[in-house]
């Protein structure tokens, strides 16, 4: 490869999750700011990127898959990216957020809504303004091919570090075994 | 025969939103709406747990305020246990929240709105990031990330994990603090203490650059809610909680926290997974039942800080009100949020100086004694509310969750619609607008994690349609 050695175009995005994932992401502090000059951040919740971009070398993506909108964005992350990481529990597993999977969307609905005045998010208005939530929330590699796993929740920065400067090397993601723990 | 613009989904924020436009046949705009687009049903699916495990469960709603849900439901386990805790278990309950309020304003600031506020709402979007504050501003960009750090390193220190600590408990909190830990915190922060100083300078110079957009972003009268200590003292822990009207005058003051249900009620729209609390006397039919929450309700609701430099700030920040009553306008948001960032380092180091916060004993024992325990605190965004009721066995058979960001959601709408009567031309959409409406949301610095307990964020297309349903215009900001 020739020099200037190319920046890793980094993404991220958060699917259903707590945003605890990048909360952990950001933890990394000033190792952000040693990394600022070999990534470029090319999508993310800190960015205006408006559409995912094309050609993203490493995607992280933080939790799992809940309703129509998280299934279409996952899709294009997957045809856009190189190298796709599920990051944290509730894309590794579904995790909290899919508790829910005990219920129907329908029982959900009903139970959280149709208690004050005005009319619940819930019946066919709703689902013309609002993304079909999955009748089941599934983790990332139920529905694309997942390149590398990060769990924890959230993952702790070591664990996202070791991640990271593996990928920044151009290397595979090897975590010791005290880093491959749930919780 | 009316038009829709849609800005999906809103960028910059904690939560995945998308805001729509709606312009009469005259071309003007007629409504606007901020839709919350998740739902995750966290009232649901905790039926049948024990509340023990609320403050673990809780804290996963939202990985920008876990303190705050912990807190609140570990407030309702004392309330079903009908226990004291002990008073050091408070004062690093306190402390811990200080630190989390510390490290979620120093992100609102200098990382979600900061490149707004110090780049321009209108400079290059590929570059209004923390990447681009980095390049223009390197060392108040460090700062920033440093302080934010600060925050997030004394939760770790007291919970062991900065994300999601498995420490406040019904009763108390799992570990007393050591002296080294003690210390350790202490060391940080007179640094803290001069970044936070940095941004309300900045904060101000940006008020002054900024005159229009605090004049028209947000700025309408409305009620304002939050706690207050003792003599009226600024409070995010544990209080009264009051409701003042439009000129300040209080309308509420409640003692008894089981009493919020009076007071509060909550409407729903189909077009929006996040619900519309609304004061009860005056109805949710229109906006004089209208509150808002958070930074700015804290230090309108509030007789003064109760802490010496947070007070001077306070003092001046009182003037954008006018004739002595409440602030009105939610840009001033931002600056609010700094104050109280300088309360809050002000408030840790009261704690750390105060011998007690390092005794041994920091739980109490009971069985569930109560059926129902409500948990309320001042998170970062405005009034948490937890509810649960159990049964004999201390199984969960009702949750309520009334989340900050839910508290201002008709304010936010009024927000949006502001803002596009303002800035809106001829039906034409243009970055700089797009931007101007989501910066409207910033201002609440709203946690769509939490309040729809959910999260997520992403970028944003603003489209436009005509009568007939067919695109007219669209726009949307390449990566
Ligand atoms: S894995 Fe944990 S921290 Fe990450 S999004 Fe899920 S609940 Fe939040």
């Amino acid at each position: 490869m020739t020099a200037p050695t190319p920046k890793l175009r980094l993404a991220t995005a958060w699917l259903g999750g707590c945003s605890g994932c990048h909360m952990s992401f950001l933890d990394l502090g000033e190792r952000l700011i040693k990394i600022a000059d070999s990534i470029e951040l090319v999508y993310g919740p800190l960015v205006d990127a408006k559409e995912f971009p094309e050609g993203v070398d490493v995607a992280l993506i933080e939790g799992a898959v809940a309703n129509a909108d998280n299934l279409e964005l996952l899709g294009q992350i997957r045809e856009r990216s190189r190298v796709l990481v599920s990051f944290g529990d509730c894309a590794v597993s579904g995790n909290v957020t899919s508790l829910r999977n005990f219920f129907t969307v329908d029982d959900l609905l009903t139970a959280v809504y149709h208690v004050g005045p005005g009319s619940a998010p819930h019946g066919v208005e709703a689902v013309q303004v609002l993304p079909a939530l999955l009748p089941r929330v599934l983790p990332l590699h139920h529905v694309v091919t997942v390149d590398a796993y990060l769990p924890g929740c959230p993952p702790d920065p070591e664990r996202i570090w070791t991640a990271l400067s593996a990928l920044l090397r151009g290397e595979s993601v090897y975590l010791s075994p005290e880093q491959k723990t749930f919780g | 025969m009316t038009q829709t613009i849609t800005i999906a989904p809103v960028t910059r924020i904690e939560g995945h939103a998308k805001i729509t436009i709606h312009l009469d046949d005259a071309g003007q705009v007629a409504d606007a709406r901020f839709h919350v687009t998740e739902f995750r049903g966290f009232e649901k699916f905790c039926l049948g747990r024990s509340y023990r495990e609320m403050p673990a469960i809780t804290e996963r709603i939202c990985g920008i305020c876990p303190v705050s849900h912990a807190l609140a439901a570990a407030k309702a386990g004392d309330a079903l246990k009908g226990v004291k805790i002990p008073p050091a278990a408070e004062k690093l309950r306190r402390l811990m929240h200080c630190a989390q309020l510390v490290q979620s304003h120093a992100l609102s600031f200098f990382l979600l709105s900061g490149p707004d506020l110090l780049l321009g709402m209108e400079s290059d979007p590929k570059k209004r990031n923390l990447i681009g504050l980095l390049e223009a501003m390197p060392g108040l960009a460090k700062e920033g990330i440093r302080l934010r750090q600060f925050g997030q390193d004394v939760i770790r220190l007291i919970g062991d994990r900065s994300v999601h600590p498995a420490w406040a408990v019904s009763g108390g909190v799992r570990e007393p603090l050591s002296p080294e830990k003690r210390d350790g915190i202490a060391a940080g922060l007179p640094e803290a203490m001069s970044t936070a100083r940095k941004a309300l300078k900045l904060g101000n110079e940006a008020l002054e650059r900024m005159a229009e957009e605090a004049r028209c972003y947000g700025n309408f009268p409305s009620l304002f809610m939050g706690l207050v200590g003792g003599n009226g003292d600024l409070e995010h822990y544990d209080g009264t909680l009051r409701m003042v009207d439009e000129s300040g005058s209080v309308l509420e003051e409640c003692f008894d926290p089981s009493r919020y249900g009076d007071i509060i009620g909550e409407a729903e729209e189909s077009w929006t997974y996040l619900k519309f609390p609304y004061y009860k006397p005056r109805g949710h039919e229109t906006d004089a039942g209208m509150y808002r929450v958070g930074p700015l309700a804290r230090l309108n609701v509030a007789r003064q800080a109760g802490t010496p430099l947070a007070e001077d700030e306070l003092r001046s920040f009182r003037q954008f009100g006018e004739s002595g009553g409440p602030v009105q306008g939610s840009f001033y948001y931002h600056q609010a949020r700094l104050i109280e960032l300088l309360f809050c380092l002000e408030t840790m180091a009261a704690l750390l100086d105060d011998p007690e916060i390092l005794d041994t004993h920091v739980r109490s024992h009971a069985r569930t004694n109560n059926r129902v325990g409500i948990g309320i605190v001042e998170a970062p965004r405005g009034v948490l509310f937890h509810e649960y009721h159990v049964d004999d066995n201390g199984l969960l058979n009702y949750v309520n969750l009334i989340i900050a960001t839910g508290h201002n959601n008709r304010a936010m709408n009024r927000t949006v619609l502001q803002i596009a009567q303002r800035y809106l031309r001829g039906g034409r959409l243009e970055e700089g607008l797009l931007n101007r409406v989501e910066h409207g949301i910033r201002c609440y610095d709203p946690c769509l994690s939490c309040s729809t307990h959910v999260t997520g964020r992403m970028p944003m297309k603003m489209e436009l349609y005509g009568p007939a349903g067919e695109l007219l215009d669209s726009i949307s900001q390449s990566s």
